[in-house]
């Protein structure tokens, strides 16, 4: 590998690297606006200028320069200072000393860099550029006088995200950042943007003035809102959620995040049960816990071990399923679902209902089948990752499903099963394709399994992964996409029917079950049962609307808990806040409720619960590992079962992205995106 | 004690000697000009400096100057101070609740300075004793109050030190 030297120490670096990297692995941190890690070069700020030599006599900007062997870099001499505070001032020439009311105080790249390289006064009497505001939807507040035009925004929501929404208008002193027709941002991703400005031009509008960052408490975990995982950091001040940020983790969500888990957060403080409730005379009544769990206790004692239902719902933490798992399979109780759409998935082998070839393998498969799903509602950060490989390395994509805007192209290859089937029996087009792939992929969405001929389907799509080779040695890439967060945890656990058990939609039937106890289920249809329902979750959403006993629990951000995201990679989440009022965290609910059972569950810890979860399921201690990166055998002729299989065509799960869950459906500001979406649909539609 | 010590010990005391020059200092000190004041009805002098009750100014049009920058918040070290904002109905940064608890403060006046505004500052005031704690936990409206009280001597001093901030 070339050598270069860098303030006199020599580095070795990869070629093609630029002169600003090099510097970065000599430890040299070099400063930078306009340059991002994962945006393409831009050039503009001119703060990262050094001095090269050879070169020209003159400071050059090394995030654009490739770095060359020998080349001697500095970054340290009196010239590349003296430039730097040069183009520091200009940069403030036109921005305004209002750090006081910024919402990015605290936070801000231009004002920690004009520490180092600020000057104390200002030498510029004029007056100062002042931008109108931009109107950019409900979650991006503009302060366009601000704006130092790096672009960063423009960039990523150009190449990242894929909806060319933002751009730069005019040039020299009229430049400006805008939506073109003053129209909201509808990009799932849109609300990276607010982290990339590296000041405060584009800052959050709901968490508008609400706190500075020194008082926030962080806490780093794991998001539940879809079923990737993606790593987050919670922001909270006293006991309540303020933000929710992205984390880096090149695995998952590398460091993007989708809206929805960006700003579900407001729901979190929002239509919360706090405190026990018990269904008196048909309206639901304020009650001690001891009372809840009498009237619980009272009815599953009641009531035949068969006659008895468990359905848990998608955002549920491992050891409260576990927990469930415990109590009610000691009762006897067969039916226990955590299926709560009626997926046809959860037959060994395990590997049948992973994302087999991991997230990051996308970055290595060269043509993608996606099957029954709408990539960019049910994992907005996935289908950006997806994009990318398709931006840059040319990566076939194929549609079975719904005809969706993906922001990448893809061949169309029908709507429903018999287009998969007429693909399998093809020679040439898209099936040629994967045919001739070195590691192609397929994508299982819920959509194309959550129905009643979901496990045909299934085994069809492993028909068309042996007919393409999809899974071969060193290599899988049969990939079943959920839309829940604890899904791949509760097949893990097995927490399915057992011999004699209904499903959950079998459940709610009429007649289905006499008691349901409800884990947080949220997105199953309570109209036709006529059980007595008891509902153990967080948000009042339909579940607890139809419950006769209501056990308050612990949402995603107030409980340490495991998830297990679609790839089976199991990851730890942190508890940030503390359960609202009397709701306790669900484990311990259930343990409380098992006293009164008289079927006292063996553990009085979260870690004794663990403890046992590990030794029974050792998938779950496999913390931050991914199955997948270490490719295994999958029998294809294994996976779903052959059957009869409808012709309805294959309809996404997700029919507004904003309100897939209850936390989402509480929030105010996931209202006012889908509202605003909406209108810009509309307005679309009348201008075409 | 030797005799002679003795001896004019008690020469000393029959003499009344102590007595006269305890006497001659009383008189001495009756006749300088006094220390002490008539408090309430007279004050000592005050710096402009001084560090007293806190108030929250407002701009001479009524406007309140604070902007909840919250770097008052950030720098005391008593953390007395408690701040909440949200963007007011004209959209402006404001607080919506402004908090000083007078028994933690230890009038330490880094609050004042670190204000970027002005409006935060230890007015003149010292008598604002009251009988219960409870009274003594400020919120944004009695701030408020305050300023408007006592604007004009605080404008003054303000003034005052301007020369040498």
């Amino acid at each position: 590998m070339p050598i270069a030297k860098v303030n006199g120490v020599e580095v070795e670096f990869e070629p093609g690297m630029t002169v600003l990297q090099v510097a970065e692995l000599a430890g040299e941190e070099i400063p930078r606006f306009c340059y991002h890690e994962r945006l393409s070069i831009a050039g503009n700020c001119r703060m990262c200028l050094v001095e090269v030599k050879p070169g020209p006599p003159k400071p050059q900007a090394s995030c654009a320069l490739p770095a060359a062997p020998n080349q001697e870099i500095f970054t340290n001499t009196p010239m590349v200072k003296k430039a730097r505070e040069g183009v520091m001032e200009f940069l403030l020439i036109n921005h305004p000393l209002d750090c006081p009311i910024c919402d990015q105080g605290g936070e801000c790249d231009l004002q920690d860099q004009s520490m180092g390289f600020g000057r104390d006064g200002s030498r510029y009497a004029q007056n100062k550029r002042a931008v109108e505001e931009k109107f950019m939807g409900p979650l991006i507040k503009t302060v366009m006088t601000r704006c130092i035009q790096c672009t960063r925004c423009v960039r990523f929501i150009t190449e990242v995200a894929g909806q060319p929404e933002i751009g730069l208008i005019s040039r020299g002193e009229d430049v400006e950042i805008t939506t073109y027709l003053e129209q909201a941002v509808t990009s799932e991703l849109s609300g990276n943007v607010i982290d990339l400005c590296p000041v405060g031009a584009l800052t959050s509008k709901p968490y508008a003035f609400n706190a500075r960052p020194w008082e926030l408490k962080k806490t780093e975990s794991i998001d539940v809102m879809d079923a990737m995982g993606a790593a987050i950091r919670v922001d909270a001040r006293a006991n309540a959620v303020l933000r929710v940020l992205p984390r880096v983790n090149d695995e998952i969500n590398e460091e993007w995040n989708s809206d929805k888990t960006r700003y579900a957060c407001d729901g979190l403080s929002r239509q919360r049960l706090d405190q026990p409730y018990v269904r008196i005379d048909g309206k639901l009544k304020p009650a001690a816990w001891a009372e809840a769990f009498a009237a619980v206790a009272a009815k599953v004692k009641a009531t035949a071990p068969d006659r008895v239902g468990v359905i848990a719902g998608d955002l549920q933490d491992a050891e409260s399923m576990k927990a469930a798992l415990d109590l009610f399979g000691g009762l006897g109780v067969k039916s226990l679902d955590c299926r709560q759409d009626g997926a046809q998935i959860g037959a060994r082998p395990r590997e049948s209902w992973l994302f087999n070839s991991t997230f990051a393998g996308l970055d290595e498969c060269d043509a993608v089948l996606l099957i029954g799903s709408n990539l960019r509602l049910e994992a907005p950060v996935l289908n950006a990752r997806l994009r990318r490989n398709w931006v840059g390395r040319d990566v076939k994509v194929g549609v079975i499903g719904e005809q969706a805007d993906l922001t990448y192209a893809y061949d169309y290859l029908g709507a429903g099963p018999a287009s998969l089937a007429s693909l399998i029996k093809a020679r040439t087009g898209f099936a040629k394709i994967l045919k001739d792939a070195q590691k192609p992929a397929i994508v299982i969405g819920a959509g194309a399994l959550a129905r009643e001929d979901g496990a045909a389907i299934l085994a069809l799509a492993a028909e068309a992964a042996s007919k393409f080779g999809v899974v071969v040695e060193g290599w899988n890439g049969f990939n079943v996409l959920h839309g829940a967060a604890s899904r791949v945890g509760g097949l893990d656990l097995g927490f399915t029917p057992g011999e004699g058990g209904l499903t959950a939609l079998d459940q709610v039937k009429k007649g289905g079950a006499d008691l349901l106890f409800l884990l947080g289920a949220d997105e199953i249809d309570l109209s036709a049962t006529d059980a007595f329902v008891v509902y153990l979750g967080s948000h009042g959403d339909a579940g607890a609307h139809r419950a006769d006993v209501i056990l308050p629990g612990a949402a995603y951000t107030e409980k340490d808990g495991i998830y297990v995201n679609t790839e089976g990679r199991a990851q730890m989440a942190q508890r940030a806040v503390f359960p609202r009022g009397q709701a306790r965290e669900d484990w311990a609910i259930l343990r409380a409720l098992s006293d009164h059972l008289g079927a006292k569950l063996p553990y009085d810890s979260l870690a004794q619960l663990r403890v046992k979860l590990f030794a029974e399921h050792p998938t779950f201690g496999a913390i931050d590992h991914a199955p997948g990166s270490t490719p295994a055998a999958l029998d294809l002729t294994a996976v779903g079962v052959k059957g009869e299989i409808s012709d309805a065509p294959f309809a996404s799960p997700v029919k507004d992205f904003y309100f897939t869950n209850p936390i989402a459906r509480a929030s105010v500001t996931m209202a006012e995106c889908s509202a605003s979406v909406a209108a810009a649909r509309g307005k679309l539609l009348a201008a075409e | 004690m030797t005799f002679a010590a003795r001896a004019s010990q008690a020469i000393k005391g029959a003499a009344l000697m102590d007595f006269a020059g305890a006497f001659g200092l009383a008189m001495k000190y009756m006749l300088r000009p006094k220390k002490t004041v008539i408090y309430p009805n007279e004050r000592g002098p005050q710096s402009p400096r001084f560090r007293g009750e806190h108030v929250l100014r407002r701009y001479p049009n009524g406007e309140e100057r604070c902007i909840a920058c919250k770097l008052c918040e950030a720098i005391c070290p008593a953390q007395a101070i408690v701040i909440e904002a949200e963007p007011r109905a004209d959209g402006s940064r404001r607080t919506t609740r402004y908090d000083i608890d007078m028994v933690k403060c230890i009038y330490c006046g880094l609050c004042q300075e670190a204000c970027p505004v002005d409006a935060i500052v230890e007015g003149p005031n010292t008598e604002y004793a009251v009988e219960t704690r409870e009274e003594l936990y400020y919120d944004k409206q009695r701030l408020l109050d305050n300023g408007d009280r006592w604007e004009r001597e605080i404008a003054k001093n303000l003034e005052l030190d301007a020369p040498y901030r």
